[in-house]
């Protein structure tokens, strides 16, 4: 005898899904606040900047920025800037849509761990943010696009926002 | 935390049941964790009366597309009339839901609990499942990117391949391996005999590294545990599981600002676990694994954060044949979620069962060739920062 | 088997719209609070466990545990989630102690509806997919009116007792610095309070604020070490009366009777309208307040109405009922405090 005896279940195909569709994206909407320390993050991304919070008691710095030490449980203690500058740490190439579809081209993403003048970071805890990465997707495959140097491509000042999408993508920065 | 591993009340599982697993299935998400929730109580030989409380575990609302999913599933839970709770960790939540159900009875408000676990993903998740999954990002500073779900996971596997060195043929073979073992599952999904490496390597390409086949797929299912105290367990059944350790841990939000390389939340909750069990070896105490495999690299991670393999170690275990069913450490001899789908929460519970059978002999066309007393089912969520981990012992 | 004790509570917010902080920064703060409260302890070291309560959709975020532990100082360690209200979680809590296996353990809830854009559509995606919402409810709250409206019809009670509820949760809203919506109503003000859906009047509705709360319970012995003045959780009972709206019980909130009775059997009280000595209600509707008071078995069946106004003077009365103003006049945040369900 094997377990589970005789799992029950109807299988359908698509087309035999009777039809109540009850679909979620859109119905729920949200005007998030930003609160404290990203609303001074967003606003640094539209002055060209990235800024990040730093806890002195443990020496941490974060990017995306919280106004709180995750791991000393206490106040952070003001602001630094990090440059528009980094090394990739990981990245991947997507032929999907967030939709799942087919993406016409491949789009590469990664972790940018980013540089903070002053300040010395390890493979475990570093100030990093996920944007788009303007290279070719073959730089993934080959894995050539791991610890490569890339620097923020920003938008025009008058096309920026106050988003993370204020900066269209990072390029290889140079040796 | 306590150290006193002498607890008032023991807990054991005493049943379990499921649905099938299918990319579509006609019942309601109500009716999935009835018929799972049914097939568990009559295999304790227990009726709804018997309960005494319930434990749900579901993982996000927007899958089944229902706000407040647990009130929702209560009635199909058993819940009527009764003390119900839904937990989640994510992805996690499978495992974890046992874990909540084992203070329910060891803290003595419970005798008998039942455990459930649903997730119905073809009816409102649309355009597709993954889509859904865009509401699980940061909403201000990741969601603006599109994101597509299978992103993260993509980075998490390309990090551990390029730290470890480990090359795609070697993660296919755990998909392999896994969907060769889902035939042995009556629930299964995707059962394939003759899938082959290659067969992987050449499936579509979603986001570089993943491909197709390196994914588990979109389901519809649920699973169902009873627990019970020991003096209960011992009227019910002449061979109960014991729960011998739980362990849970959540890594910070920011997962962009840590190595993705190691999964450091499972080996946390692992020695949670261990530690309430005893175990100070798990290489060569615990016996059969069900590690979480959304993924068919996650569950070399996963054995390496479980202390299963060392850092890096798995990828060659699995090649030497160690895990296989007939190896010296079976791993998801169940098939796992690349085998026999994922629900996602149905899908952790599913591999707690899977444990439970196991250990009782009842795995069948399943069974391991080695004998078994202590075995382990872990399951991973969140922004790939939660790990939930259950050791199992006759 | 040890005793459960809350040590220490802290909250933040607590008004219609807190546009500086977001939800995480709220939790930080009220977490903040608590720690010192409960005797200034650190929570990287001395809590076991933390359990946020949510839901998917009032957060705006799916499997939403994800942004659970940092602001509470949980990250990497033991956090999970409780779909539910935060007096939910006091009770997983307390089985969590109870079990042996956890010293400390943190509860965290918060709500900021004041971010959600459709409510309406929201809260209608918690009906029945197949049965109730494909109606399209025009309004939400006309579920809450079914209800009031057989509560006031089998039990006699009516709009002045309605009234009486509204006037008394404001004033005593007055006292509490965190009340919103507290206010001295006049005998005529509620007539002028537009009908939402017939009998409920917007009154008799309780307005929304965004607020986090943390609560820190602790086992007997980790309790004497941090605190002088335990306060000591004597019972616990959360019950589902059934997922199926049409089935349930439209005059009395038999949910409540149960989960009331499995409390009171823990904390040893057989006659609660005599040992309990002042309770807090969930009146998220005014018509709730008395329905629950009759449910907790606080005043006989269909007699909460009459107590209420023949003892005006609530600070007065032999069993004050939210005393402290619960949910009404500090308004009414998705998730922080109510009562089992």
């Amino acid at each position: 005898m094997t377990k589970p005896v005789n799992p029950r279940g109807t299988p359908i195909k698509e087309a035999e899904a009777v039809g109540i569709e009850f679909p979620v994206v859109g119905k729920a909407r949200y005007n998030y606040t930003t609160g404290e320390a990203l609303g001074v993050f967003l606003a640094g991304l539209k002055q060209g900047r990235i800024l990040g919070t730093v806890c002195k008691r443990c020496g941490r710095v974060f990017v995306p920025p919280r106004m709180y030490c995750s791991y000393c449980f206490r106040p952070v203690d003001g602001w630094v800037e990090a440059r528009d500058e980094g090394v990739v740490v990981t990245a991947v190439a997507s032929y999907i849509e967030a939709t799942r579809a087919r993406a016409e081209k491949a789009r590469v993403v990664g972790v940018i761990k980013l540089e903070v003048p002053g300040y010395k970071f390890d493979d475990h805890f570093f100030p990093g943010i996920m944007h788009y990465i303007c290279v070719d997707d073959e730089a993934v495959k080959s894995m050539g696009i791991f610890g490569m140097r890339v620097r923020a491509r920003w938008r025009p000042v008058e096309q920026r926002v106050g988003s993370i999408t204020d900066i269209e993508c990072f390029e290889p920065a140079g040796p | 935390m306590s150290r006193n591993i002498n607890f008032k009340h023991r807990v054991a599982v005493v049943g379990a049941g499921m649905t099938l697993f299918r990319r579509r299935l006609l019942e309601t998400p109500q009716e999935l964790a009835w018929l799972a929730a049914k097939q568990a109580l009559e295999e304790a030989g227990l009726a709804l009366k018997d309960i005494d409380c319930v434990v749900i575990g579901s993982a996000p609302d927007a899958f089944d597309g229902v706000h407040m999913k647990g009130e929702y599933l209560a009635d199909g839970a058993g819940g009527w009339h009764k003390p119900v709770v839904r937990v989640y960790v994510g992805g996690a939540t499978g495992v974890f839901t046992p874990i909540a159900g084992w203070w329910h009875v060891a803290s003595g408000l419970c005798r008998k609990a039942l455990v459930v676990a649903e997730e119905k993903m073809s009816h409102a998740a649309k355009p597709h499942p993954q889509y859904v999954f865009r509401y699980i990002w940061d909403p201000i500073v990741e969601k603006p990117l599109n994101p597509n779900l299978i992103w993260i996971f993509a980075m998490e596997m390309h990090r551990y391949m390029y730290k470890c060195g480990v090359k795609k043929e070697d993660i296919a073979l755990v998909s392999v391996k896994n969907k060769r073992n889902a035939c042995g599952h009556p629930s299964a999904q995707l059962c394939d005999p003759n899938i082959t490496v290659d067969d992987v390597l050449k499936s579509e390409v979603l986001v570089w590294p993943v491909q197709r086949l390196d994914v588990s797929p979109v389901s519809d299912g649920a699973a169902a545990l009873v627990l019970a105290d020991e003096a209960e367990a011992r009227r019910i059944t002449d061979t109960p599981v014991w729960i011998k350790g739980i362990g849970f841990t959540l890594d910070t939000t920011h997962w962009t600002n840590r190595d993705l390389a190691y999964p450091e939340y499972v080996r946390r909750a692992a020695e949670m676990a261990y530690r309430m069990a005893g175990i100070d070896n798990p290489r060569k105490q615990i016996d059969v694994a069900e590690p979480y495999d959304p993924f068919d690299y996650k569950e070399l991670h996963h054995m390496e954060g479980l202390g299963l393999a060392k850092k890096c170690e798995a990828p060659i275990l699995t090649r030497e044949g160690v895990t296989q069913r007939d190896g010296d450490l079976p791993i998801n001899p169940s098939g796992g979620l690349l085998g026999v789908g994922n629900p996602i929460a149905a899908a952790g519970l599913m591999k707690v069962a899977e444990i439970f059978w196991q250990l009782r002999g009842e795995a069948g066309a399943r069974q391991v060739k080695k004998p078994v007393y202590t075995g382990l089912a872990q399951a991973w969520g969140d922004l790939m920062q939660a790990g939930t981990v259950i050791v199992l012992g006759i | 088997m040890t005793k459960v004790a809350i040590v220490g509570l802290g909250w933040s917010g607590f008004s219609p719209e807190v546009v500086d902080m977001s939800f995480r920064e709220m939790m930080f703060k009220a977490a903040q609070r608590a720690y010192e409260d409960a005797g200034g302890l650190d929570p990287r070291r001395d809590v076991d466990a933390f359990i946020s309560c949510q839901e998917d959709f009032w957060e705006g975020i799916s499997i939403a545990d994800e942004f659970a532990p940092d602001p509470i100082g949980g990250a990497m360690k033991s956090v999970y989630t409780v779909a539910g209200d935060s007096l939910q979680c006091v009770g997983q809590a307390y089985a969590m102690i109870k079990s042996g296996l956890f010293d400390v353990v943190v509860v965290e809830s918060h709500g900021k509806p004041s971010d959600m854009l459709t409510l309406h559509d929201v809260m209608s995606m918690a009906l029945d997919p197949i049965s109730l919402r494909p109606l399209g409810l025009a309004n939400i709250h006309a579920l809450a009116a079914l209800e009031a409206r057989a509560y006031m019809a089998k039990y006699g009670v009516g709009p002045q007792h309605l009234a009486e509820v509204v006037e008394k949760a404001h004033r005593a809203g007055l006292r509490n610095p965190r009340a919103s919506y507290a206010g001295r109503l006049n005998a005529g003000d509620y007539e002028l309070s537009p009908v939402v859906v017939d009998p409920l009047r917007e009154a008799d509705i309780a307005k929304f604020v965004d607020a986090a709360v943390v609560v820190v319970l602790a086992s007997e012995a980790a309790a004497r070490d941090l605190s002088d003045t335990p306060v000591w959780v004597e019972g616990v009972g959360w019950r589902t009366e059934t997922s199926t709206l049409e089935l349930h019980d439209w005059a009395f909130p038999l949910h409540a009777r149960m989960a009331a009775e499995d409390a009171y059997r823990q904390a040893k009280i057989a006659d609660p309208a005599k040992e309990v000595g002042f309770a807090e209600v969930d009146n998220r509707y005014s018509f709730k307040e008395l329905q629950h008071i009759e449910a907790l078995g606080l005043a006989p069946r269909g007699s909460a109405a009459e107590m209420l106004l023949e003892e005006p003077s609530t600070q007065a009365a032999a069993c004050p009922s939210t005393s402290a103003a619960a949910r009404w006049p500090r308004g009414s945040p998705s998730k922080s405090t109510a009562s089992p369900d």
